[in-house]
């Protein structure tokens, strides 16, 4: 009984976040850790380029394989092993980081770096050896993982840590997917106390006094990260909410009864006539003037880490068109800092975005050899596809950043060129040679 | 809660049985992928079960059935619940074609289904309390053209389980019939899916609630209990006609 599709019947349009660039695909699944990937490829399909897919939480290609085959890993979903004295977990790489929280807070442990989301996979997390706000002294993902295995399209399997095949663990910490299938990993994770994380909120007027508040803090708190209004201007020029927090030490708190948390669903992609500069401007403009000038608090550790995981979907927002995100880093010049020049020219280019962030990364460096976080500030902003005009501003972007040495995270890419790619990446030729050469990615056709 | 679970490496089973684990029950797991079944005896301990055994073998294998359930009392110093998971859709055109293949299709769904669940009734009655909660189908509701030999297997055990339940009644036993539409499982990949699709995850919590209300049937989601009723009330001089 062969139900496999031909290759010219695409059987799924997987989506990445920013819902940009639309593709088709085969998609299949790889059904347990120990099946080998030539068995997982339907039928027929053998020659088509394959490539994992988390949870699609990547916003623009790199988790997408246009016109070719994306293996599944929502079945590598068991753990394997957590020791209660060291911390350490082994785990299967589908598992999401919020299967894997759920789990080890009560059991007093927390992931060592998380991102914006919870909805992210452990192997999308090595994959693009993600960052969190606490990159300033933790630094990524991939600076946490023990071991883990890697699976190749010529039936190998690699047991990789910083001292086993050691060049195969940098390859594949930050690699994008294309060295092959990671199977499980190894993490540290980190003691806590209880779920809840003491935050202090403060509302920053002008960009230097992010610097200045983030200067202060990164010695002092463990998370630290900015809220931007994109769209002010002049004396007001970078104004923001800043946060700054450190896990609470108490243990008698994870009495504290937390609400119950309401997720709500956004239910259908917003017409693209309420996304425009005024909405956006009264956006930020509401979200500045609605945070307090100064506030300590206890907040549970699911909204101060993952603030928009409570609306299902919020990518909708965007329309059906889907949004860019443009995340940066440049080197760190305080106020010198082309991050100044960046915002300017956005909050005049008469593009909006609702989401600014920005946060100072720290030397702690990772072993990735693609790993994109280096020490500096990093911005990020969400826009929505506007087509042509989007793309001029964001590759004026890209001329200020290459300017200053800085580079593009492909995690959130759909858009930069070749030669920027080169520019930013010039890691790419020592990472090449451990790319699986049957493994390939929209995103990495289109920058190579 | 003990449980002993049959076809627990059915997606549907593990969804039940990692929920027991977070409670911290004890699992007794049978099914006939002993790799599977490995490491989904990992998982559920790291998750929080208690004690989690296994056994391996095929489920139409009648002659280990009493074995099975001796070996889970013994394991887990008692049974509470016994789920009934294993299932097979098979492909309709080629059963019609195929009177082996037809005959491993009632074999699976209803001959084992069934005999497993009255050798646990003898084991549970002897205790006079507990539970057998067996996955039929909605399946079972009304014979259709595009699969009424797992509809017509499902509908046997659904009448087998009447009469069990009936009888189990009076020694403190219940039987718990559990309905489910289309899980997003293996068995339904190959389907496209829709909005009627569920999760593994959320017929689990209703299979667990309705174990716990001392349910008798269960439809999982409660809205196909509604669409059945549509469809069982069509005239057999219409339906007849229908390409369902
Ligand atoms: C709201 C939101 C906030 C975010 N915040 C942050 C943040 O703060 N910091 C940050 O760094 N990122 C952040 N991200 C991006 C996100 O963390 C990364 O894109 C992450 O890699 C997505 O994981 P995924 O499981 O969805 O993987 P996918 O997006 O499906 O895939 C990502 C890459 O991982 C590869 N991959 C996936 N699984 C495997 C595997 N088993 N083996 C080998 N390769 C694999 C894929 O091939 C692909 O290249 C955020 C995303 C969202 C939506
Ligand atoms: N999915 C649906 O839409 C749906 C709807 C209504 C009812 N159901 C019922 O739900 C139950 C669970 O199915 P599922 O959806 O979870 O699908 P599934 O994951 O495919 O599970 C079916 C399980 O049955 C096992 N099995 C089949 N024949 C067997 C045999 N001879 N011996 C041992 N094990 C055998 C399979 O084992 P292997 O893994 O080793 O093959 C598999 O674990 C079934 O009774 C099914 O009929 C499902």
């Amino acid at each position: 009984m062969d139900k496999s599709p031909k290759a010219s019947h695409w059987n799924d349009s997987k989506e990445s976040w920013g819902k940009y660039p639309k593709t088709e695909a085969v998609v299949c699944s790889l059904k347990s850790r120990s099946q080998k990937i030539s068995d997982a490829i339907p039928l027929g399909q053998e020659e088509l380029s394959y490539l994992a897919y988390g949870q699609g939480r990547s916003y623009g290609d790199s988790c997408l394989n246009d016109h070719n085959l994306l293996i599944l890993t929502e079945k590598l979903n068991h753990f394997i092993e957590l020791n209660p004295e060291t911390g350490v977990i082994k785990v299967e790489a589908g598992l999401t980081l919020k299967e894997v929280l759920d789990h080890v807070v009560p059991r007093g442990w927390f992931l060592p770096v998380v991102p914006g989301t919870q909805f992210v996979t452990i192997g999308g997390a090595i994959a693009n050896d993600i960052h969190g706000k606490n990159h300033h002294v933790a630094g990524t993902f991939g600076c946490h993982i023990k071991s883990l295995e890697l699976v190749r399209s010529d039936g190998t399997q690699r047991i990789c840590s910083p001292h086993q095949n050691e060049d195969w663990f940098r390859a594949t910490i930050g690699g994008l997917g294309l060295t092959g299938i990671i199977t499980w990993a190894e993490i540290q994770l980190k003691k806590i106390a209880c779920p809840w994380i003491s935050r202090e909120t403060l509302r920053f007027h002008h960009l230097d006094q992010f610097f200045e508040y983030t200067l202060d803090s990164d010695s002092k708190f463990e998370y630290t990260v900015g809220w931007l209004d994109c769209l002010s201007q002049g004396a007001q020029l970078g104004r923001g909410v800043f946060f700054r927090g450190n896990h609470l030490l108490l243990k008698e708190a994870s009495e504290i009864k937390s609400k119950k948390e309401k997720i709500k669903t956004f239910p259908f992609n917003a017409p693209e006539f309420l996304l425009n500069r005024f909405s956006m401007k009264a956006f930020n403009s509401l979200y500045y003037h609605t945070h307090p000038s100064k506030k300590a608090e206890l907040v549970h550790y699911r909204p101060f880490f993952f603030p928009l995981d409570g609306i299902n979907h919020w990518n909708r927002l965007y329309g059906k068109r889907g949004f860019f995100q443009y995340q940066c880093v440049v080197p760190f010049e305080g106020t010198q800092s082309p991050i100044y020049r960046m915002i300017e020219t956005f909050a005049k280019s008469g593009l909006g975005s609702f989401l600014t962030v920005i946060k100072t990364f720290g030397k702690v460096s990772s072993p990735g050899i693609l790993s994109f976080p280096r020490p500096g500030v990093t911005l990020t902003l969400d826009v929505p596809n506007e087509g042509k005009k989007t793309l001029r501003v964001l590759e004026s972007l890209d001329e200020m950043v290459m300017d200053a040495g800085g580079r593009v995270y492909p995690a959130k890419d759909a858009r930069m060129s070749k030669e920027s790619f080169k520019k930013y990446f010039p890691e790419r030729v020592e990472f090449e040679k451990f790319k699986d050469p049957h493994f390939s990615s929209s995103f990495w056709r289109r920058v190579t | 809660m003990k449980m002993l679970i049959f076809g627990a490496t059915s997606a549907i089973a593990e969804a039940v049985a990692r929920k027991v684990a977070y409670d911290h029950g004890d699992l007794f797991l049978v099914g006939r992928n002993s790799e599977t079944l490995d490491l989904m005896a990992q998982d559920l301990s790291v998750r929080g079960a208690g004690r989690v055994g296994k056994a391996n073998g095929d489920l139409t294998h009648l002659e280990k059935f009493t074995e099975w359930v001796e070996s889970a009392a013994h394991f887990m110093k008692g049974i509470d619940v016994i789920l009934i998971a294993h299932g097979s859709l098979g492909e309709q055109k080629e059963l019609e074609k195929n009177s082996d293949l037809a005959f491993d299709i009632f074999n699976v769904n209803f001959i084992s289904a069934a005999l497993l669940a009255e050798t646990s009734a003898r084991y549970l009655e002897k205790g006079g309390r507990g539970v057998i909660a067996v996955i039929g189908s909605v399946a079972g509701d009304r014979g259709r053209q595009s699969n009424y030999y797992y509809g017509s297997a499902k509908a046997g055990l659904e009448c087998f389980l009447q009469g069990l339940r009936n009888r189990l009644f009076p020694l403190g036993v219940r039987v718990l019939t559990i309905k489910p539409g289309f899980v997003s499982t293996p068995m339904t990949a190959h389907l496209k899916q829709n909005f009627l699709f569920a999760k593994p995850e959320v017929v689990a919590t209703g299979i667990l609630k309705a174990i716990r209300n001392h349910k008798d049937v269960v439809y999982l989601p409660w809205f196909w209990r509604w669409i059945m009723c549509v469809i069982q009330s069509i005239p057999e001089i219409l339906f007849k006609r229908l390409k369902l």
